[in-house]
């Protein structure tokens, strides 16, 4: 016992290459980069052998690769674009967005004229192309009343008074209606510049005959919104620059136009164009990118002064939330008391009798989710199994059979039997690595059983409750079919509310957010884990 | 077994019987008895029943028959942790997720000893076994014989008066293994503890135990201390399983005066000591260990018989010459001399005359 550390001397005893080791070290430290044979840096050498196994490797994944990116992560990515988007605003009404730049939404006031032919040039373009349905939709989601509002006024934009106005130019030039002179008078540049409404408003009705009607804007006979933008234009700009001409006849003799009133035009449509609120919906909603959806989403709203909560009775997704991260813990929880025990089976058993129960516990993985979740609602319903059984048995009487389904229990009872499988698997492959030596030798050095499980064998196996833990929370935070057909009215999750707003009411921004929320939370949780447990003890297998 | 065996016996396998199926025994009625302060090792191939013995004592295995018995009190229904034996895995079996001080004081904390005790004896736990920088270390962050001592130490910490090992030593290389087998014997010297220690390495029962039982198909085949049981093997098993030996079969001629004449298949005469045989006619294995045989004419006992070799093969070995010879029909029988600077060195196809004092060769079991 002449040695205190014959163990650390022993590996550290010299060998023969630490002759070599030394050599090696020594050149690195006098000359700097260490070379290849044939005198090039032996990273790039090392990285070049190394390219085409990792090009063959590229090649070997590539096709799943691009599979993912095209038909998963592409549409993902865009679906949570959504959640952000508003360009339907300006894209549809960019003269109103326009006009609306000067108006304050505080203001007591609706707009001024100005608008309201911007939002009459605007919307009728609108009906033609049969897009303001879309947008009153888009907006009945901040507002309600706006869809019937855009719809209503969208049949009868058509018919406004506006010919008044073709009429008093055709009568000033009959020329004004052949739609050669404006297409000739719209090459022009400086007419351009100081028709611009006009020329916008030429350009956007060119565009949809071309587009949508396949029609030669040259052969059309010009629209009322053309004469309203260029009455609009002559009344309102710097004309100085129309010496002579039809244009400048135009222009002398606009003062004297009877003017068309298209706020009482729109007023006559529907009445809530004068109320505030639409026009503060639209001043708020008509940047290009809003955060209107994910306020929704977590039961705000915009408001005058920034976001506010919703109404009492409007707010939902928050309670939502909290049920769904509620029950995803409670469903947690369950499958870990569920499945350690078995798991603990599992791992301690020979091995034969060990298989039985793994296929046992895989069996449910071979049914169909439907099928499994169908059987719960037999089993738990009032008419069903569990009830029929316990009336049988006289511990419930047959007048008041228990709610086991439709309601939080029910989809908690059978979500864990459904998840159970994803908390077992990891935890079993945990268990099988801590050798059952660990508990003989807890107990030889005076361990009763629990202490030896608590202290010795318990925290050896955290790694696979974290690991079965972060899958069935992940799982269960984003599961909708069960929930949808056990879980009733109170038994829902947010994901069935994503659903709906999918497919039933289509306001998929609304939905993009809360998927959005949702995708959030589960990175928050997993970066939570890592910093507390570490994802390196995370063990699915080996 | 006799009643002054009892009174000084600490450990006490009483018709001992192991079964795990039902249908064979294990462990085939044992009777056993380690006094105070004794170095046990059991000795024996796999499977052989050994390894089951030590569960039984430990309280990981229950008894099927007869009584296991502690410092006169029966343990067969005492659970392990209050047996307050102390044990030593084969892999050492210490706690990851503990630091080294924590697994030392982990027997200590669930005596629910006070901290200040604790550390002491922690302290002076890993002093023992000159552990003492590695208090905070993790068991992962060791090496194989320091982690080795670090169980040890955590076997000893809470003073336990019997000590049981199992193999402790299977995992390490051969260098550190020996070390550590003296560093053990001396540690339990030093402490007066008894220890049961389990191994299959022949070398390592000779060189620590005070008595070593060799196991063979669920029987102690011999219980001797390590001289005794190599130079007086009691039957050809333990004859064959410690160290090397030549055997030669053939049939007792004669039994005189305590020395039996032997004839081979090959009708050579040799001359051995009656162990398992007691009368002319019997069938025998004779066994005779390499470094007993001896050539040099000068050196042959003049009265006793001789045998014609061959010699097949010489091979040098440093300290020791080891020759393969042709003997009695047989091409297996090895001769070591050693190597001194007068010894002899033969070739390939010599022949030779070989012999050997009657008492070191035993005629034992066919």
């Amino acid at each position: 016992m002449s040695d205190a550390t014959d163990a650390t001397t022993a590996s550290q005893a010299p060998t023969p290459d630490d002759g070599l080791r030394i050599a090696d070290a020594e050149a690195r430290a006098d000359a700097g980069p260490v070379l290849a044979a044939d005198g090039t840096p032996l990273k790039r050498s090392l990285s070049r052998a190394l390219r085409m196994q990792k090009m063959r490797a590229l090649m070997l994944i590539a096709p799943l690769l691009i599979f993912v990116l095209v038909t998963f992560i592409a549409p993902i990515a865009d679906m949570l674009f959504r959640s952000v988007e508003n360009q339907i605003v300006s894209e549809t009404l960019p003269e109103t967005v326009m006009a609306l730049e000067d108006w304050d939404e505080h203001d007591a006031e609706i707009p001024g004229p100005d608008t309201f032919t911007a939002l009459y040039i605007d919307l009728y373009l609108a009906s033609e192309r049969k897009l303001h349905t879309r947008l009153g939709t888009r907006l009945n989601y901040e507002q309600t009343g706006i869809s019937s509002l855009f719809r209503k006024t969208g049949r009868r934009v058509k018919r406004f008074a506006t010919d008044d106005y073709t009429k008093q130019f055709v009568a000033l030039d009959p020329e004004w209606e052949n739609p050669a002179v404006w297409v000739a008078m719209f090459e022009q540049d400086d007419l351009r510049k100081a028709l611009p409404l006009t020329a916008r408003t030429w350009d956007r009705w060119s565009d949809f005959l071309i587009e949508e009607e396949g029609d030669d804007p040259a052969k059309e006979k010009p629209e009322d919104i053309l004469f309203t933008a260029l009455y609009h234009d002559l009344t309102t700009g710097d004309q100085s620059a129309f010496t002579e001409g039809r244009l400048a006849r135009a222009d002398a003799a606009v003062e004297a136009f009877e003017r068309v009133d298209l706020k009482a035009e729109f007023l006559d449509a529907d009445k809530d164009w004068a109320s505030l609120p639409v026009w503060q919906t639209l001043k708020i909603y008509s940047p290009e990118y809003t955060d209107g959806y994910f306020l929704n989403a977590v039961d705000m709203q915009k408001g005058l002064d920034g976001p506010e909560m919703r109404p009492e009775s409007q707010q939902i997704y928050f309670t939502l939330l909290k049920r769904t991260l509620f029950m995803s813990l409670m469903i947690t929880g369950s499958c870990i008391l569920l499945g350690y025990p078995v798991a603990w089976l599992l791992a301690n058993l020979p091995a034969r009798t060990a298989n039985l129960l793994m296929i046992l516990v895989l069996l449910p993985f071979w049914t169909s989710l439907l099928v499994r979740t169908s059987a719960w609602k037999v089993m738990l319903q009032q008419q069903g199994v569990i009830n029929d059984v316990l009336v049988w048995l006289g511990v419930v009487d047959n007048a008041d059979r228990l709610i086991m389904i439709n309601n939080q229990f029910g989809t908690i009872v059978a979500m864990t039997h459904i998840l159970l499988p994803f908390m077992i698997l990891p935890l079993y492959s945990v268990m099988q690595t801590i050798p059952p030596t660990y508990l003989r030798a807890a107990k030889s050095l005076g361990a009763t059983n629990w202490t030896a499980f608590w202290r010795v064998y318990f925290p050896q196996s955290v790694p696979g409750i974290g690991a079965g833990s972060i899958l069935v929370f992940i799982l269960a935070i984003g599961y909708y079919i069960t929930p949808e057909i056990v879980g009733g009215t109170t038994g829902t999750f947010i994901s069935n509310r994503i659903a709906y707003h999918i497919s039933s009411s289509l306001n998929w921004g609304l939905a993009a957010a809360l998927g959005s929320i949702l995708l959030a939370a589960v990175l928050l949780l997993y970066w939570a884990y890592d910093r507390i447990v570490g994802i390196d003890n995370v063990k699915l297998g080996g | 077994m006799t009643s002054a065996d009892r009174s000084d016996a600490f450990v006490e396998f009483d018709h001992v019987q192991k079964s795990y199926d039902g249908e064979t025994l294990v462990v085939k009625d044992l009777n056993l008895s380690i006094p105070k302060g004794e170095f046990l090792t059991m000795l024996g191939p796999s499977g052989s029943g050994k390894t089951t013995c030590l569960m039984m004592l430990a309280g990981f295995e229950t008894a099927t028959h007869g009584e296991i018995r502690l410092d006169g009190q029966p343990i067969n229904n005492i659970p392990p942790h209050k047996r307050g034996i102390g044990m030593v895995f084969q892999n050492y079996a210490l706690f990851p997720h503990m630091s080294v001080a924590e697994n030392l004081a982990f027997p200590l904390e669930v005596r629910k000893m006070g901290k200040s005790e604790r550390e002491a004896k922690v302290r002076r736990a890993l002093d023992m076994v000159q552990m003492g920088e590695f208090g905070n270390r993790r068991p992962a962050q060791l090496s194989g014989g320091q982690q080795q001592r670090i169980a040890l130490a955590r076997a000893l910490v809470f003073e336990p008066e019997l000590v049981l090992m199992d193999e402790p030593l299977g995992a390490l290389d051969k260098q550190l293994r020996e070390h550590m087998q003296f560093e053990i014997k001396h540690i339990s010297d030093n402490l007066g503890i008894t220890v049961v220690y389990v191994t299959h390495d022949q070398t390592e029962a000779l060189t620590m135990s005070d008595r070593v039982a060799v196991f063979d198909d669920g029987r102690i085949q011999q219980l001797a201390p390590p001289d005794e049981l190599y130079e007086s093997p009691q039957n050809s098993f333990v004859a064959q399983f410690i160290g090397e030996n030549n055997t030669l079969e053939g049939t007792v001629q004669e039994i005189n005066n305590g020395v039996a004449l032997v004839r081979l298949d090959g009708g050579e005469l040799v001359d051995a000591v009656p162990v398992n045989v007691s009368e002319p006619g019997e069938r025998t294995r004779v066994s005779i260990r390499p470094e007993r045989v001896e050539f040099l004419p000068d050196r042959l006992s003049p009265d006793a018989h001789t045998l014609d070799a061959e010699v097949l093969e010489f091979i040098y070995m440093g300290d020791i010459f080891r020759t393969r010879l042709r003997v009695a029909g047989r091409d297996d029988f090895i001769m070591k001399s050693r190597n001194a600077p007068d010894q002899v060195r033969l070739k390939p196809g010599e022949r030779i005359k070989i012999g050997w004092e009657p008492s070191d060769c035993r005629a034992l079991d066919a």
